[in-house]
């Protein structure tokens, strides 16, 4: 079991199954589909291909060509209509293949979904689901983003990272109970990791909340997704070379964000590091720190991003993996942060 | 200016015919359209006194469109109009009063306020939502009309949209996919022959939108917008074509619109003469003089008809404008539902 699945293993006892991050996300949607005939799903080779990153495997078959919708390759428009879809009864679940195919619905997603309501004086509800995949693994520039930032600037979206299987399975379920739109990022590097899943109708589904995965004293790493993987190897690394106890963070929510979870961890190791798998500008890394200072937390110690390289993902894979931050980079970021109070 | 875009010519156009229709839904109509007519005049009026802010983009000319495919639906079909649209807000039977309030940004308005005149939605009468955006809300009202069929509901969804959505993608993307799932959908084009302050003719290569259809094997009518019957007919065919799970049929209404793209705009930019040749079609005058022809109604029972129209209309314009405006709260409160 992986140090995340491990971190992660928070719930213990009967309904608790072990799997992987890709089968948490089929069996969120299976369940959900299952309690609530009006769940649909949506988006591109989602049926009979069971998705290109095999999520929806067995769904089609489960809940027919009527649930299960093969969209055309058309991101904005499929977006719209389960945008109509959510306005008049139905509870749509829309895959978005690669994180980067948001660009393409970028008016649903902008101007369309997350002011429906608003605009109709709150005459309509939105309880739409997007899922999109991110992260980098060799596709080059435009099939990398995770785009977990893209959205901060627009209220009415809430967005959501998965950092395990649990996590996944928790967190998509709840945004399918939602009566609000949701973006739901899904992390392709992670999908075969394995880890204990609580499935079971007693599952708590909230919407917003950081889990604190790892407890220490020295610093505070806060991460989503494969960051907060890398972040948990750094701190076991760290504590064994080096004797500094590390706090993990999976912020897991971008919006809305958890300010008073860090602050207290801030607050207790003194000390920040922000992993973020993207650029730093406008991104959740800086909206945090820009928060917690807003939220009095006097850094004693300057807060340290590592972030992106900022430049397009290359395709040449030393290259890409010198672009998203390593653990080992995370290692250095903290070493440094610990030695600067010293 | 090039010829054809002065007037359109087509000899597929759909002709005003009676059948199924009423003398008294006739009167009927002939009243919505005059009170569309009241009200966008009122509108501009106010928007002179500075009592209406921001833009509007008026509907006058383009009566016949709303009135007669909004009469051939029924009441629970969906709707999805634009920035231009009033006139269909009001055929849905949106009260004038909360329609108002609503361009004034006032509480009572019938999006208390956060909407405006490019943001109509009325959930109670199957107002979806107009949208600021060309060409949204296309895919908004097929994903209302996949629910009906889902649903098993028997609705039909209805979208209103202008010549200019016909360049943009989710026309395309939005009639492939309809016509892929034979979808219980109408796509109503507006064709105005202006997008905002260009001439078709500088935009799109084809005079007739409905040729588009042609591409997703979809079926297309090309109707005279200035003729609320045959609107009408038009409509009502692909509404229960719709219904019956036949799929969906692109209605191209050739109209034209009196007033410029939005209130900042003199449209100086149409020939000379245009305006005032449309303005021979006006379709509240074509009805009008049908009805009188046939004995339905008379120059003095128009008139009352308008002056009584424009009572209700004046007293609403006046009644919304002495609404208290939203507080802050009404913003926090309707972003998101929890």
């Amino acid at each position: 079991m992986s140090l995340l699945a491990k971190a992660h293993a928070e719930v213990q006892g009967p309904g608790t199954v072990t799997m992987t991050y890709r089968q948490a996300i089929t069996a969120a949607m299976q369940d959900e589909m299952s309690m609530d005939e009006t769940v649909v799903l949506m988006g591109e080779d989602v049926g009979f291909p069971g998705g290109v990153f095999k999520t929806s495997e067995g769904l089609i078959e489960q809940f027919g060509q009527s649930r299960v919708i093969d969209t055309p390759i058309c991101e904005n428009a499929f977006l719209g209509v389960a945008l109509g879809m959510a306005a008049t009864g139905l509870r749509p679940v829309v895959e978005i293949m690669f994180s980067d195919f948001l660009a393409t619905g970028a008016d649903a997603m902008i101007n369309e979904i997350p002011k429906f309501r608003f605009m109709s004086g709150g005459q309509f509800t939105v309880p739409l689901t997007v899922r999109s995949i991110g992260g980098a693994a060799g596709f080059g520039s435009q099939h990398s983003a995770t785009a977990e930032s893209w959205y901060i600037s627009v209220d009415g979206l809430k967005v959501v990272t998965h950092s395990s299987p649990a996590a996944a399975y928790r967190n998509l379920r709840a945004a399918i109970r939602s009566d609000d739109p949701i973006l739901c990022i899904e992390h392709r590097g992670l999908y075969s990791q394995s880890g204990p899943v609580f499935r079971a109708p007693g599952v708590e589904l909230t919407i917003g909340g950081a889990t604190v995965l790892r407890r220490g004293s020295d610093a505070t790493l806060v991460g989503t997704m494969l960051m907060v993987q890398r972040g948990l190897e750094a701190a076991e690394q760290l504590a064994q070379t080096s004797g500094i106890d590390v706090e993990v963070i999976d912020l897991q929510w971008i919006t809305p964000m958890d300010i008073p979870t860090v602050r207290d961890s801030v607050l207790r190791t003194g000390r920040l590091v922000v992993a973020e798998e993207e650029p730093h500008g406008g991104g959740w890394g800086a909206l945090l720190i820009s928060k917690l200072t807003q939220n009095g937390v006097a850094f004693a110690h300057p807060p340290i991003a590592v972030s992106q390289l900022p430049a397009p993902i290359a395709f040449s894979p030393p290259l890409e993996a010198l672009q998203i931050p390593s653990t080992q980079r995370i290692v250095d970021a903290i070493t440094l942060a610990a030695k600067k109070g010293k | 200016m090039p010829s054809q875009l002065r007037r359109h010519s087509s000899k597929k156009m759909v002709q005003n015919s009676s059948s199924g229709q009423t003398t008294d839904q006739r009167v009927g109509w002939l009243r919505r359209m005059v009170e569309i007519r009241a009200f966008e005049q009122k509108v501009q009026e106010l928007f002179l006194q500075g009592v209406i802010p921001g833009t509007t983009h008026l509907c006058q000319g383009q009566e016949a469109v709303s009135v007669g495919v909004v009469s051939a639906m029924r009441p629970g079909d969906y709707a999805t109009v634009t920035y231009r649209g009033h006139g269909q807000a009001l055929a849905l039977g949106v009260p004038i009063r909360s329609a108002f309030a609503e361009l004034m940004g006032r509480s009572t308005g019938l999006c208390r306020g956060l909407g405006g005149s490019m943001h109509f939605a009325d959930r109670e009468r199957g107002l979806l939502g107009a949208f600021a955006i060309v060409g949204a809300g296309l895919p908004v009202a097929l994903g209302a009309a996949m629910s009906a069929k889902f649903q098993g509901s028997g609705r039909v969804a209805v979208t209103f949209f202008g010549d200019g959505a016909t360049n943009i993608g989710t026309f395309h993307e939005s009639l492939n996919m309809a016509a892929v799932w034979k979808a219980p959908i109408v796509f109503v084009c507006e064709n105005n022959l202006y997008g905002e302050y260009s001439p078709i003719g500088l935009t799109t290569p084809v005079n007739d939108l409905a040729s588009r259809a042609g591409s997703y094997g979809m079926q297309s009518e090309i109707v005279d917008g200035m003729d609320v019957a045959a609107v009408n007919v038009a409509a009502a065919r692909a509404v229960e074509r719709a219904r019956a799970g036949h799929g969906p049929t692109l209605l191209e209404m050739k109209t034209y619109r009196f007033s410029g793209h939005s209130r900042s705009d003199p449209a100086k930019y149409r020939p000379a003469g245009e305006l005032e040749t449309w303005k021979g079609r006006d379709p509240i005058k074509l009805l009008n003089e049908w009805l009188q022809h046939q004995g339905a109604t008379t120059p003095r029972a128009f008139a009352q008809m308008e002056q009584e129209v424009q009572h209700a209309v004046d007293e609403a314009a006046a009644t919304a404008q002495s609404d208290p405006y939203p507080d802050l709260e009404e913003v926090y409160r309707n972003v998101v539902a929890s």
